[in-house]
């Protein structure tokens, strides 16, 4: 992959996307891949007091280098307070003090139900992905959840193999039954576009479409016929000192970008 | 010197026994590969191996054939993808079927929580809306008998034996950790035998000059193992880096089988132990993974 800088690339699209729905002073669950690279862009550019926390224990982590996993020893070299991880499920998430939640997945479903546990029969496997993580309980507490994956028929498909982590469930909320704390998913955001969700039957509605995608494409790439809303905007493009941060700061090896 | 402090071979041998349930914690600081490394020279078996995030050192144990079961909440090289070895088994049943019991992360901190506290089962927010509790049973429901609202639980986890890895303690087994702590107190606590592996052996009053660092007290210890260089690729806050370029290298290492036995062969069964490792890692390895000094500036315990 070049790094001309002109032009960018879909994923370097998504990671701006993200990054810049976070606003200064948000709390923000920070999770591994793509997600990290959105934080951290969004903490270096225009939202220099996020509060970014790590599953690991790392709370007010300020990284000086893109950390490969959410443990890195770059998260707790200038944190604000390093905590073990039954104080950060216990304390921290399940008491409410997280604005907004990232996640992916292998598959998600209209509803924003997302599978990140397993291809195929659960018993017996096609692909056995890594599994829940934290995903699960916030996707349950985080008073929003902002996703982030790669669009295709196959990570869009009609139906999940397996809900890992909730959404909305189904048409009908099951989640306001179930008392979550959390709203649940706001957006999506795929290397197509970016993704609502309706208030009636709370599935997926393409919202913002990339600059030169149209929407057959979203179409041709989604496993049902999803709706597209009538006011369907096109996303600014990254600007030149969002990219100069993805490339020259955060992931110079394209080891997230790829 | 204590009664406790020995040699990995030792430690392992004395502890960890065929079937028994091993916990080798750490959320990727301070995971104690040389521990996984001398299970595998020891060939145990049918051991349930139980952590969170079962990382490369669960994936050679399980191609090595020790693991009958894995207890987890997320099976993955973080950043990187997947675990092959644990696939190959839990796809195709090679080197032999794993069986697996899995949770989320909250859900197995909460299992340490209870086994840690002796309680039976800890209640917490979480796994409603998933399928998760269709496929493993222990996950359960209750109500709060106070406000009737529904709450899940799990049931304690009580290991045979943790193994703990930290960056420095007495001969006693006093433990003191900064950086990430994960669930290290909790597991060490939970279990029934504990084995602690430290970077550095330091006299009780480098301990009692700083007791809010002492993360496990000797008291519950049984075994003080003194490894330096123990965790690599995982990593020691203040002493080594994460061996990043490791893990990334290991998707093609393990990608398949034989590339995966070949490390085994050169890298853990062909070795005595760690001494032998950190030689054969080399000197440029270890000096490119050196931490930088950034002491915390101190405080006065004075009264």
């Amino acid at each position: 992959m070049g790094f001309e800088m002109t032009g960018y690339t879909p994923s370097e699209m998504m990671v701006v996307r993200a990054a810049r729905e976070l606003k200064n002073g948000e709390v923000v669950f920070v999770g591994i891949g793509l997600p990290n690279v959105a934080c951290n862009l969004a903490r270096r550019f225009h939202a220099p007091e996020l509060v970014l926390i790590y599953e690991s224990g790392a709370v007010g982590a300020a990284p000086d280098r893109l950390p490969l996993s959410i443990g890195d020893p770059c998260l707790a070299t200038d944190s604000i307070s390093v905590c073990s991880m039954v104080e950060v499920f216990n304390y921290y998430l399940q008491g409410g003090l997280i604005d907004v939640g990232f996640l992916g997945g292998a598959q998600v479903d209209r509803f924003g139900n997302i599978n990140s546990t397993v291809i195929g029969d659960y018993d017996r496997p096609k692909v056995r992905l890594p599994g829940s993580g934290g995903a699960c309980e916030i996707a349950i507490h985080a008073k929003k959840i902002i996703m982030v994956l790669k669009q295709s028929p196959k990570s869009f498909p009609e139906e999940i193999d397996f809900i890992t982590s909730p959404g909305f469930i189904d048409e009908a909320n099951s989640r306001s039954r179930y008392g979550f704390p959390g709203k649940g998913p706001s957006l999506i955001i795929t290397d197509f576009g970016v993704y609502g969700f309706t208030k009636n039957t709370h599935e997926m509605i393409l919202q913002e479409i990339y600059p030169g995608v149209a929407v057959k494409d979203v179409k041709a790439n989604i496993g049902w016929d999803v709706k597209v809303s009538r006011r369907l905007e096109t996303t600014v493009p990254p600007i030149a000192e969002e990219l100069q941060i993805i490339r020259r700061d955060l992931d110079p090896g394209r080891i997230h970008l790829r | 010197m204590s009664g406790k402090v020995m040699t990995m071979a030792q430690a392992i041998g004395e502890f960890v026994r065929d079937g028994d349930t091993v916990v080798i914690e750490g959320f990727t600081h301070l995971i104690c590969f040389a521990a996984g490394h001398e299970i595998i020279r020891q060939k145990k078996r049918d051991l349930v191996a139980c952590r969170l995030t079962p990382d490369l050192i669960y994936d050679q144990m399980v191609a090595a054939g020790c693991v009958r079961k894995l207890v987890f909440s997320w099976a993955g090289n973080p950043g990187v993808g997947s675990l092959f070895g644990l696939r190959r088994a839990v796809e195709e049943g090679i080197p032999r079927n794993v069986e697996i019991e899995e949770y989320s992360h909250f859900g197995m901190v909460a299992r340490f929580m209870a086994g840690a506290s002796h309680l039976p089962f800890m209640h917490l927010k979480t796994f409603e809306g998933s399928d998760l509790p269709k496929k493993n049973r222990n996950i359960k429901f209750i109500r709060c008998p106070y406000t009737r609202k529904r709450y899940a639980t799990v049931p304690a986890l009580n290991p045979d034996v943790a193994v703990i890895h930290v960056q420095r303690a007495d001969e006693e087994g006093n433990a003191q950790i900064w950086g990430l702590m994960g669930v290290q107190r909790e597991a060490a606590f939970a279990s029934k035998k504990v084995v602690i592996v430290a970077e550095e052996l330091v006299s009780g009053d480098v301990i009692r000059a700083d007791p809010n660092r002492t993360l496990i007290p000797g008291l519950i210890v049984d075994a003080v193992v003194i490894e330096p260089f123990a965790a690599h690729p995982s990593y020691a806050l203040g002493y080594y880096d994460r061996d990043n370029d490791f893990y990334m290298e290991w998707a093609k290492v393990s990608k398949d089988k034989a590339g995966l036995d070949r490390y085994l062969a050169e890298w853990v069964t062909g070795l005595s132990g760690r001494g032998e490792y950190r030689e054969k890692l080399g000197a440029e390895c270890l000096k490119k993974l050196e931490a930088d000094i950034r002491p915390s500036g101190s405080v006065n315990y004075g009264f």
